[in-house]
């Protein structure tokens, strides 16, 4: 058994290459350029591609490319460059192809800063792209998870046939932490039933996203969102000391890190907390979400304006029953809530002394 | 419908579940004998199996109804890149970009033109009309000066619409291509010229010699708004005053051919290397967790210094994290790192109250030192003026870490001084030896550091025997 202390940014690349991917495409930004310079070392190390695009949208556009040759391939970029590969994003879902996307979220909107953030959950979970499309998001909170749940989501992208999107922030990628590196690596998925190779049994192969004919165009929104139906098996989520908890902190990535340590502090005081992370934003654990909530007052705690609460709720309230209410314990621009305030607030949602 | 035999087009096109054998072009459009043009030179250089034809959005969005190769559809003005992925992944396919010049020349002009400076290995076929065809005769960057099209319906005023676009003299600026040759399609002396170019360009493709570009003058008569004949003529007049014909570059005898990369190790063999293994951490719930934070200013080592802590601690099978600042904030002016070392799995990497902290400068000590638990302990250089108290029950230990390390020649070492602190007084309850090791660990690459090192060690620790442990 292997172990490195790394970067969550480095970690990924591990994964990725575990994974088997063949190609890495990206332009630069913080916080998520040691991705792009990890795999400049790395992929070339091992016989693989690695390509500095001239912007992302050509970096997505390469990705639906060496998707339509059935390659596995990947890019990272945080929220501007995020904002520019939307059009690549939608044209990969509506072509069925697969693909990795890992975007380490800084603080916006615009320029922003460097920061982390989770400013970008709509984007990655709802889509920022046209058409009516999703795209499996899954969200690590350690440099181990950084490296699982990139394998993980080329998994899913490859059972799936549409683009996967690691969803993670400033903080997870710039962190050094213990990383036990995988097993083994994933077998190569079968592509040549729909890639196009470049040899005669792919030469029938198209690739595309146009259907001309309105009903064949909604015969294949149809297809997808059935697509999107299956793949709700995949959900994946975690709990943290839930089972007699009277307030339940909501959080993923980092923020289910800090609202962790802040379930200690207040258990340490006498309060029962816990804490429920979903690891997979979509599809989104709402069953297992409601189990941990049944019955016990729940708090958000994100990076963000509350766009991860508001998502857990329209969840909720997709069933009457299970509806509730849900606090809020943010910050944004790019300050990271402290352990400190995600107590006071649990205090005081709770009117707990 | 009778079947006929064709090689390289399918013998009755697709088109949206209809069949047919009408293409779905104009007549007198210049796309359809292109197509016929592509696909002869693919027939007969044998390559059918190993293209792939990368069709853009423009009137030949639909090239996969008539192209029997591997097809794939680009997004508008992308296919450079995405041509650019599939030569890069299957390096045995031919790949070819077949481009509008709105397509190729507006929204795409940086792909196709980074493509080109690379050198990718594909044809690239540009179709110059001088008009948008697909939306309905919109200006392009190639329509002419004084040309009327739904956008400049008063002419081309290339004082606010600027100039035509000479694409091949553009990139016959770049290093990188092959083969750069313009071509039309509007008589039959053109058509064999261009037939010859196109060929050229999958020949390069088929030899592996990397990028060809082909733009070919073709005439539009339905935007024009003229008849096949006329279309035909403007293109030999007009166009051709505005882009002369030729070969700009033919580079193939030159050319080296792209040879596969072999030999590599798989990532396994890659990553698992046989240095010095740390088991990954056990829990144990009888370790305190401890929290430190490393401050001072960029360029002193701080947040190397974190990392040893962390790996000694990683030694002792703990679980562990470093978190830097990191950004601007860390370029010149200040940097920090939090370390949290703990018998149990770690929730919050960010240390907002330190048990330790590590100040080598002033801005730092006096944002920090409030931070410290009661029962904590700072270590702060002894060029920090201390005008702010610390907390009730924070020890503050003097280290001259700056001073030191200048006294002994090696002024960057002045965290060295201060691991030799930490490990001294015994603050982080590891080990001397793990730390030791760590920190000779992060010499790897200069190892004549590590003996300079260990004798800065040895002085440091010297110096806090005689004036701190007294
Ligand atoms: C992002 C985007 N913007 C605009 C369009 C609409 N559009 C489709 S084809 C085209 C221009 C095609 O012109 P050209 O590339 O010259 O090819 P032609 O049709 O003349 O062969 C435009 C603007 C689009 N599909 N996508």
């Amino acid at each position: 058994m292997t172990t490195k202390f790394i970067k969550g940014n480095e970690a990924v690349i591990i994964g990725a290459l575990y994974a088997g991917c063949d190609a890495y495409f990206g332009y630069p930004i913080t916080p998520a350029s040691e991705i792009a310079h990890a795999a400049a070392k790395w992929f070339p190390s091992v016989g693989r591609e690695f390509l500095q695009a001239e912007c992302e949208t050509a970096s997505l556009n390469m990705l639906y490319g060496a998707a339509a040759a059935g390659a596995l391939a990947m890019t990272a970029t945080s929220g501007p460059g995020m904002s520019l590969m939307q059009e690549a994003i939608s044209y990969m879902a509506g072509a069925n192809l697969p693909g990795v996307i890992v975007t380490v979220m800084r603080a916006g909107p615009g320029l922003g800063n460097v920061y982390p953030e989770q400013g970008d959950y709509n984007q990655a979970v709802k889509g920022g792209g046209h058409g009516n499309y999703q795209c499996i998001c899954l969200a690590p909170n350690s440099a181990q998870e950084m490296c699982d749940l990139t394998m993980k989501a080329f998994e899913l992208s490859f059972k799936y046939l549409t683009p996967a999107i690691v969803l993670c922030d400033g903080l997870l990628g710039q962190m050094m932490e213990t990383l036990t590196l995988p097993e083994r690596e994933m077998p190569r998925p079968e592509t040549s039933s729909w890639a196009v190779h470049g040899n005669a049994e792919t030469r029938p192969n198209l690739i595309t996203s146009i259907f001309l004919d309105a009903p064949a165009q909604e015969e294949h929104n149809i297809q997808l969102q059935a697509k999107y139906e299956r793949m709700k098996v995949e959900v994946a989520s975690e709990e943290y000391l839930t089972e007699d908890a009277d307030l339940v902190l909501l959080g993923y990535g980092i923020s289910s890190r800090i609202a962790r340590t802040a379930a200690e502090v207040l258990r340490s005081q006498g309060y029962k907390v816990g804490v429920f992370r979903p690891i997979s934003l979509n599809p989104f654990p709402i069953d297992a979400m409601a189990k941990a909530l049944e019955g016990r007052r729940a708090m958000a705690i994100e990076l963000s304006s509350g766009q991860f609460r508001d998502d857990a709720l329209m969840h909720l309230s997709r069933d009457a029953k299970r509806y509730q209410e849900i606090g809020l314990c943010n910050h944004m621009g790019g300050i990271v809530v402290s352990v400190d305030e995600v107590v006071a607030a649990a205090k005081k949602y709770m009117n707990w002394a | 419908m009778k079947t006929i035999q064709t090689v390289g087009m399918y013998p009755v096109f697709n088109r949206s579940g209809k069949e047919t054998r009408a293409t779905h072009y104009c007549a007198g459009c210049g796309h359809g004998i292109i197509h016929k043009l592509i696909t002869e030179a693919m027939v007969d250089l044998g390559i059918q199996d190993r293209t792939i034809i990368v069709n853009p959005i423009g009137c030949s969005v639909f090239g996969y109804y008539y192209w029997d190769c591997g097809n794939v559809g680009a997004a508008h003005g992308r296919a450079s890149a995405v041509g650019t992925a599939i030569n890069r992944v299957k390096k045995d396919a031919v790949v070819i970009s077949y481009q509008g010049d709105g397509d190729l020349a507006a929204i795409g002009f940086n792909h196709t033109f980074q493509a080109a400076n690379r050198g990718e290995h594909m044809a690239v076929f540009f179709v110059n009309n001088a008009i948008y065809g697909m939306t309905g005769g919109q200006m392009a960057p190639t329509s002419l000066v004084g040309m009327k099209t739904k956008t400049s319906p008063f002419g081309r005023d290339p004082l606010t619409m600027g100039y035509p676009t000479h694409v091949c003299e553009i990139f016959n600026q770049l290093k990188a291509p092959v083969f750069i040759a313009r071509v039309s399609v509007a008589d039959t002396k053109r058509i064999m010229q261009a037939k010859a170019a196109i060929r050229k360009a999958l020949e390069i493709q088929r030899d592996k010699k990397g990028y060809a570009f082909v733009e070919l003058i073709s005439p539009c008569p339905t935007n024009l708004g003229v008849n096949a004949l006329k279309a035909a003529q403007f293109c030999i007049d007009q166009m051709e005053k505005e882009y002369p014909l030729g070969t700009f570059r033919d580079e193939t005898a030159n050319a080296e051919v792209r040879q596969p990369v072999k030999g590599k190790p798989s990532p396994k063999e890659f990553f698992e290397d046989d240095s010095h293994q740390v088991p990954p951490a056990v829990i144990d719930p009888a370790a305190k967790e401890l929290r430190l934070k490393f401050t001072g200013f960029g360029g002193q080592g701080i947040l190397s210094l974190g990392i040893c802590v962390a790996e000694a601690a990683r030694e002792e099978r703990r679980f562990t994290s470093w978190y830097p600042s990191y950004g601007p904030e860390q370029r010149g002016g200040s940097a920090q790192c939090s370390v949290v070392i703990s018998g149990s799995p770690i929730g919050s990497p960010a240390v907002d109250h330190p048990d330790v902290l590590v100040c080598m400068n002033q801005p730092s000590y006096e944002r920090y030192i409030g931070d410290v638990v009661p029962g904590g302990v700072a270590i702060v250089d002894s060029t920090v003026p201390l005008e702010v108290a610390p907390p009730e029950g924070v020890t503050v230990h003097r280290m001259p870490a700056i001073d030191l390390s200048l006294q002994l020649g090696v002024p960057k070492a002045a965290n060295t001084m201060m691991l030799a602190a930490l490990m001294k007084l015994g603050v982080t309850g590891l080990q001397r030896e793990h730390l030791l090791n760590a920190l000779y660990a992060s010499f790897k690459k200069k190892p004549e550091l590590v003996e300079k090192n260990r004798v800065l060690v040895q002085e440091a620790e010297k110096w806090i025997e005689e004036n701190l442990l007294k």
